[in-house]
């Protein structure tokens, strides 16, 4: 019985009860802020970098 | 259905079947041995491509190579020079439209220095049949250390688009088992 | 402002006239596309035949610049769009978001596309596909292909203001669909691909217009195949949402569970973009540590991504076979399986070639070092034919049996050729993969016009083996010919000739078998599916032999350090 008051008392307040993942997935934004910063800082930035810091041949 | 909204408002909290999740499992393992593969690799490995590299320009790139051919040439061949530098030296090898240039001849088990650069477009070196493939670009210099472990003919050719002279620019490399032979 | 729609009578969504019109004009000019570029291919196949060498040298590098536009670029965007536009619009039922900028969009994807082909053709441009500089094509070709983006950039916004729209009017309740998640990953995919597109070629533009000197050749390589590495990986994105939606519009199939697959997708979205390094593995200048967290998408997550999804899109579909009892021994469900729909069988070979061929080829090619044999061989394009030819492009003919009397509301003509069309393209392109990826293990070159190099002046021989692979693979491409010239006949001539389906008329060949049947079963209590598990132990062997074969092949070359 205690189960069911559970069960209710997710229903009611389900909208604060939606775990961050989840959120997070329901987030098309947020996702395409990471989906664009990710590559950029680990793929773009740091690529540039090593490539702008190739020494002159002596 | 995936063309509908999840079934259960409260998704993420589901238990994972366990036939899914042993996979999941396994598959995160897997990746791991990959990765370390690679790690592993650079430390216990022979084949692995150098970091060295050097910003370079096209005249002074030549220059080296005349040089090293000027002091090791030892005969000519279809119009190429044919350069057979000592072990451990280090070795240039130009790529241009549309040749690689000089002939390298190099002695079977010995270390060189070998370093590629091109002088105007982007080349491919693709050294054949042993197949070892680099990008090679203009205004770099990359210098790779090679240690030869079968004597014969290799071909090298180039697998960058660079032209309509692409499928002419051939060069060749030639490994001997001792000195002279 | 209340627009127009209609009921499908067959699956009950919402159709609006403005995204039925988007949809239709771009799945109409991506099959365009795909014919012209289709034709460009066999004709360079039948080149590198060598018994038939059929075009001359220009020629030939012209016909693969145009090819590798005319199929990677303009028919799979321009599918992909129509693919996004039904997976928001027409799936959450709800309006387009602003028309009018999709129909820009489309207009300016259209020019661009024109543009780029009439640089191409006109025979100054031939700098492949990838237009690596100081290769200096006609300044048109490259404002084609920069209009040809900002295109689809913004229909990628167009898709995104749906979302926005259909969440705030309430069109569905709770989290989208997967298939519209999935098609939100390849939209935002395609977000950092465009811009890494124009960060590079724009200043490529003024470059071939003389009003910058220089280019730096490695930025180049490197920001460029953030763009052309990554327009595949939306592709991946794309077909794998394909593949969950027509298991379920075919089979009533429903996710083993929501969670595992769209974590699946969020590891996409984070990692898969980062292998745009599987490029750059033998360039100088740029350290390992760059190059191996690259190439192995940080820890291989995008991998694990992959292979999470070739369980669950089998998983889905054994489940809900055995759910309508199919549930003798290990494999009934998949012998009872609708092979005779195109959408299903296009489908499920798409999901095998692409596991198979081109996810295993496509990790072991990615291994930093292992790259070294592999690198710029023909091998490469023997992969890449078998993700985007054999996975994306198959799938996408195979959702296109779909759309035809869903959007198009025609019933299919040559129904035999259309049953017959997925097996035939399919068995094409897997011998079009297998054979390059094998004369690429011989150290054949791709882009190359003529490997016996008559005129060199220091020819080198390569062995019998590589011409006989050379080829086989021109038979093959003359199959996948054949199977794309069926598909093309069946669609265009269905939109065309096909019997108008209205209320009444039973669809013939695409019967969503009624999708209710699954019912409930769900995430708790899901059924067991033996025969998937079985086939992805087939899937994981294969990969593991694969995968050490090539570290035994690489440690037989030169020592290199």
């Amino acid at each position: 019985m205690s189960e069911e008051n559970h069960q209710e008392a997710a229903d009611s307040n389900e909208s604060e009860r939606i775990p961050f993942m989840q959120q997070l997935l329901d987030n098309p934004f947020l996702l395409l802020f990471l989906g664009v910063t990710i590559p950029t800082i680990f793929y773009i930035i740091w690529g540039v970098m090593e490539i702008v810091t190739i020494p002159i041949a002596k | 259905m995936s063309v509908s909204p999840p079934q259960q408002k409260i998704w993420w909290n589901e238990p994972v079947p366990k036939s899914e999740l042993i996979w999941v499992i396994i598959a995160f393992i897997w990746g791991l041995i990959m990765f370390f593969a690679m790690v592993w690799w650079h430390i216990y490995g022979e084949q692995n491509l150098s970091n060295e590299s050097y910003r370079i320009t096209a005249e002074d790139f030549s220059a080296k190579t005349e040089a090293m051919v000027e002091k090791y040439k030892v005969r000519e061949e279809s119009g190429y020079p044919v350069v057979h530098p000592p072990p451990g030296e280090d070795i240039y090898l130009i790529a241009r439209l549309w040749q690689w240039w000089p002939i390298l001849e190099l002695e079977k088990g010995q270390s060189y220095r070998l370093h590629l650069s091109s002088l105007d477009w982007m080349h491919g070196f693709s050294l054949q049949p042993v197949n070892i493939n680099v990008q090679v670009h203009p205004d770099y210099e990359m210098v790779l250390t090679i240690t030869p472990d079968s004597a014969g003919e290799f071909g090298i050719i180039c697998n960058e688009y660079c032209g309509i002279g692409h499928h002419l620019m051939l060069g060749r490399m030639y490994v001997v088992d001792e000195r002279g032979n | 402002m209340l627009e127009q729609y209609r009921i499908c009578q067959t699956t009950g969504l919402r159709v609006f006239q403005s995204t039925e019109n988007l949809i239709k004009a771009n799945a109409v000019v991506a099959v365009i596309f795909l014919a012209i570029g289709g034709l460009f291919g066999l004709s360079i196949a039948l080149t590198r035949w060598k018994a038939v060498h059929l075009l001359p040298a220009d020629w030939f590098y012209l016909a693969l610049t145009a090819h590798g536009l005319d199929v990677l670029v303009v028919w799979i965007v321009f599918f992909e769009i129509a693919v996004l536009y039904f997976a928001s619009s027409v799936i959450l039922g709800c309006r387009i978001a602003t028309p009018r900028w999709a129909w820009a969009a489309f207009a300016l994807m259209l020019i661009g596309a024109l543009v780029t082909n009439v640089a191409v053709l006109m025979g100054n441009s031939s700098v492949m596909f990838t237009s690596y500089v100081p290769l200096k094509a006609d300044p048109s070709f490259y404002v084609g292909i920069i209009l040809f983006a900002v295109g689809t950039l913004i229909a990628c916004f167009v898709f995104f203001g749906t979302l926005v729209i259909a969440k705030q009017e309430k069109t569905y309740e709770g989290s989208v669909p997967l298939v519209t998640f999935g098609a939100t990953v390849a939209a935002i995919i395609a977000v950092f691909t465009l811009a890494s597109g124009a960060i590079i070629l724009i200043p490529t533009l003024l470059w071939s217009m003389g009003y910058i000197s220089h280019i730096d050749t490695l930025m180049y390589r490197t920001v460029w195949w953030g763009f052309g590495h990554s327009s595949q990986q939306i592709n991946v994105a794309a077909h794998i949402s394909i593949w969950y939606l027509i298991s379920a519009v075919v089979l009533g199939a429903k996710p083993l569970s929501e969670k595992v697959s769209r974590f699946a997708f969020l590891l996409y979205v984070l990692f898969l973009q980062l292998a745009s390094a599987h490029h750059l593995l033998v360039d100088p200048g740029i350290s390992s540590t760059w190059k191996v967290f690259n190439t192995s998408y940080a820890i291989y997550l995008a991998v694990l991504g992959s292979m999470i999804h070739g369980l669950t899109v089998p998983g889905q579909i054994e489940a809900a076979q055995r759910k309508k009892g199919y549930n003798n021994g290990m494999f009934e469900w998949l012998r009872k399986a609708p092979w005779g729909n195109p959408a299903f069988s296009g489908m499920f070979i798409s999901l095998i070639l692409f596991g198979f061929l081109g996810g295993i080829s496509g990790v072991v090619m990615g291994v930093e070092q292992i790259n070294l044999i592999i690198h710029n061989t023909i091998y490469v394009p023997g992969h890449f034919h078998a993700t985007v030819v054999a996975g994306t492009t198959l799938a996408f003919m195979a959702v296109t049996y779909l759309l035809v009397p869903l959007i198009f509301r025609r019933a299919l003509i040559l129904p035999g050729w259309a049953k017959a069309q997925p097996y035939l393209f399919g068995l094409g392109v897997a011998g079009i993969s297998v054979f390059m990826m094998g004369a690429g293990t011989l150290g054949v070159p791709r882009r190359h016009w003529d490997i016996s190099q008559a005129d060199a002046i220091l020819p080198y021989d390569f062995p019998g083996a590589a011409n006989l692979m050379m080829g086989l693979n021109g038979m093959s491409a003359i199959l996948a010919a054949l199977g794309g010239f069926m598909f093309i006949v069946v669609v265009v001539g269905s939109i065309l000739f096909g019997k108008k389906i209205d209320a009444s008329t039973e669809v013939p060949i695409a019967p969503p078998e009624d999708a209710r049947v699954v019912g409930e079963y769900g995430n708790e209590d899901h059924p067991a599916i033996p025969g998937t598990i079985a086939l992805v132990g087939v899937f994981f062997v294969s990969f593991i032999l694969y995968y050490f074969v090539n570290w035994k092949y690489l440690a037989e070359v030169w020592p290199l350090r």
